[in-house]
């Protein structure tokens, strides 16, 4: 049985709910017969994703719903041998860069010219060109998104690229200049209430609907979030009541305990608990920076308004530096101990 | 069946099925094919037109921002020199999506660098100038690997006399001091305003574009002089309001189509709409909620929730950071004092987004830095 969001996502762009303009510009990009390279981008759950399977079903029609995986063997220049999974239609391909780590390169090297080498099989298709929708893209190395560069625009008779990201920064600008910007927005409080009220009303399910808005705030605009907490809410209670508690998930509660310590107790065993729970979360593989951020957005309501810019000014230095370093619980320790100390003066 | 099956093993343009034949971006159905057709670049251009005439060329250094025509006027002008089937012997291209580690240094280039030169045949030295040297066209070498550039200088020095290169890049800065000094360069420049204009007019007039005024405008503010992204911000807009003639003719059978005028001409809205450029009543907002009173609490809850908005609702942080740097910097509301450090601040936060902090907290932290600044400077 599958989840509720997979159960209900759309498949076609005039079933998509929200953002219903944008829908009307993929459909006749996707009807004009010289579709561009996309570069999607916008928040998690935001629904990019969803968007573009409808997007390419418009563009092929069905057969791109019928997906199988392939494993694939690449050599590396130095001989080894990398073995990496590629999802496709007979129209489309997906890959995602973090599934080939350091090599994504030779990957997208081989990959895209064997694509724009080889004709559209299917002698019916709608389109000649065949589309690669390459997830995460902002998590391509440099190296990766310089070898799209002259791909993009030698093979544009054969191949379109769809890259999906959740921002543009580490996008390069050469890259950015040869795709058409597509922003998803995430869906607003009311547009997630009134997805969840129609999906629990196709489960048959009563949801009162101050449940659905107060769900749809606590997702913060994620609509995955907020279709999961609806899923779990309903699994876990006999009876869906306008005031039945949304539960926080276990690691939020963790760093919100961490918050708590933080503002209690300003010494060298406090930071000891404190680092024992970062290492807590960080074996649950919550990311650092995740972690910090959730951090920070517990201390601001705990602390003064003179100090609130200060304590911005730390989180966003140490989560820099989550970046740059080379062991994250430094900084996240390093964050704690400063907090401590501004918080005592 | 399988995604990868190979059909007739090469890209033959030999159109499929029902497919489009027209699928062909703007970009590259408008790539200069001479040197006369490449806007803007006149120093560039004037200096290598000369080189066609003289047939002496030296090795070049091609450098500037994205889409402002570096690939393209080399292309032409290897077309130029060689004509296009001298060219497949005499030229070799090999950009950031070729393997070029330093064993392809090492025999590929090198191998072609050094073979002996063909000889044109009548014909073509009837229609071009058929210089006696090959051409190596580096395209986007500021991937290369620093060792491959090192190898590459013997090879440039050893074979000068029958082979030239051209190296391309975005950053000069990327290529080794060696490699640059055997160069003449040439520094291609963010299109002007005037002549991209024009080149867009040429463009919408070919297709058949219906726009209102105001729109190649604010395709080129969008742009910001680079002319790839330019062309292609009007070809979707253009397929968007399906206002091109093609789509008249696609129509036509089409008896029952209401021809309805007006939906048909490109507006400045749906340029904006795509762009990607922020409003500017969103970044006033920002803007706004970073100029303090004398409520501090009050003040900071608004700022934070503003940004939260601006970022849930997918807006580029790069982007807002620039948007907000124009705003602020050519404000006359504050003193140069603020804006100096408000700049300094800017840097900052340009360098933390390149690399990969969290666009949340960052645009936070800027709109703090600056809430300060102006706190102080008031
Ligand atoms: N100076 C120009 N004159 C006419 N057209 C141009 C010019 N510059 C760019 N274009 C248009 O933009 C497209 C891309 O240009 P080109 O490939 O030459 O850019 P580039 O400088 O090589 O960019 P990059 O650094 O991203 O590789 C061309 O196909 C053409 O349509
Ligand atoms: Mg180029």
């Amino acid at each position: 049985m599958s989840l509720w969001v997979d159960k209900h996502r759309p498949k076609s762009l005039d079933a998509l709910s929200y953002h219903s303009d944008l829908s009307t510009r993929l459909s006749s990009l996707a009807s004009s017969g010289d579709f561009p390279h996309l570069l999607v981008y916008g928040p998690s759950g935001a629904g990019k994703k969803t968007r573009i399977v409808a997007t390419l079903k418009e563009l092929y029609g069905p057969g791109v719903n019928k997906i199988k995986i392939d494993s694939r063997v690449f050599v590396t220049p130095s001989n080894r041998k990398l073995e990496f999974n590629v999802v496709s239609s007979v129209y489309h391909m997906e890959i995602t860069p973090s599934d080939m780590g350091n090599n994504d390169r030779i990957i997208i090297q081989e990959l895209l010219k064997e694509v724009a080498q080889t004709q559209q099989i299917d002698l019916s298709a709608r389109q000649r060109f065949k589309v690669v929708v390459i997830n995460e893209a902002d998590f391509l190395t440099r190296d990766a998104q310089a070898a799209l560069r002259r791909t993009m625009e030698k093979y544009s008779p054969n191949l379109r690229l769809i890259l999906l990201a959740n921002s543009t920064s580490n996008i390069i600008a050469p890259i950015r200049s040869r795709t058409l910007l597509v922003r998803v927005a995430a869906p607003t409080h009311e547009d997630i209430a009134k997805i969840l009220s129609s999906v629990a009303k196709k489960e048959k399910v009563s949801l009162p609907s101050s449940l659905a808005d107060r769900i749809a705030v606590e997702s913060g605009r994620n609509l995955r979030r907020a279709l999961l907490t609806l899923e779990s809410l309903y699994s876990q209670n006999d009876l869906l009541s306008p005031d039945t508690p949304i539960p926080t998930p276990d690691w939020e509660i963790v760093v919100s305990s961490i918050a708590d310590d933080l503002i209690k107790e300003h010494s060298a065993p406090a930071l000891l608990k404190i680092r024992a729970k970062f290492y807590d979360l960080l074996s649950h593989c919550i990311p650092a920076n995740a972690i910090l951020k959730t951090l920070l957005f517990r201390l601001l309501p705990k602390v003064d308004a003179e100090l609130q810019s200060e304590v911005v000014y730390w989180a966003a230095f140490y989560e820099h530096r989550i970046h740059t370093g080379s062991k994250v619980i430094f900084h996240l320790e390093a964050f704690s101990a400063k907090f401590m100390r501004i918080f005592e003066m | 069946m399988s995604f990868f099956t190979k059909q007739g093993g090469s890209s033959s343009s030999k159109a499929t099925g029902t497919a489009n034949p027209r699928q062909v971006p703007w970009v590259e159905k408008y790539r200069p094919q001479s040197l006369d057709d490449v806007s803007s670049q006149d120093h560039a251009v004037e200096v290598l037109k000369r080189t066609v005439l003289c047939s002496n060329l030296p090795h070049m250094l091609f450098y500037g921002p994205p889409g402002t025509g570096k690939t393209s006027t080399i292309l032409a002008l290897a077309n130029q020199l060689f004509g296009p089937d001298l060219a497949k012997s005499r030229v070799l291209e090999l950009n950031a999506s070729d393997e070029r580690g330093i064993s392809i240094v090492r025999e590929k280039i090198k191998n072609f660098a050094r073979a002996a030169v063909s000889n044109p045949t009548a014909a073509q030295r009837a229609k071009y100038p058929c210089p006696p040297y090959k051409l190596i066209i580096l395209d986007e070498a500021d991937s290369m690997t620093q060792d491959a550039q090192s190898a590459l200088r013997r090879t440039m020095e050893t074979y000068s006399r029958i082979t030239r290169f051209c190296l391309i890049c975005n950053y000069v800065t990327r290529i080794i001091d060696p490699l640059a000094s055997r160069c003449s360069k040439f520094r291609f420049k963010p299109l002007e305003t005037g002549n991209a204009f024009v080149r867009l007019q040429e463009i919408c007039k070919a297709e058949g574009v219906r726009y209102e005024d105001g729109v190649i405008e604010s395709v080129l503010l969008a742009a910001d002089g680079d002319l790839r992204k330019a062309i292609t911000l009007l070809q979707s807009a253009a397929k968007l309001h399906g206002s091109t003639a093609d789509d008249e003719i696609v129509k036509e059978d089409n008896v029952m189509e209401v021809d309805d005028e007006a939906s048909k001409t490109v507006t400045v809205r749906s340029i904006e709409e795509i762009s990607g450029r922020v409003p500017d009543s969103v970044i006033n907002s920002l803007v706004q909620a970073a100029i303090p009173t004398p409520r501090i609490s009050e003040n900071f809850s608004t700022l934070q929730k503003a940004v939260e908005n601006v970022i849930l609702d997918g807006w580029s942080a790069m982007q807002l950071v620039l948007q907000i740097h124009d705003t602020l910097v050519f404000s006359d509301d504050f003193d140069g004092r603020a804006k100096n450090m408000i700049v300094a601040a800017i840097s900052e936060t340009d360098k933390r987004l390149l690399d990969g902090s969290d666009e949340h907290i960052t645009v936070l932290d800027l709109l703090v830095k600056v809430s300060g600044i102006l706190r102080k400077s008031n």
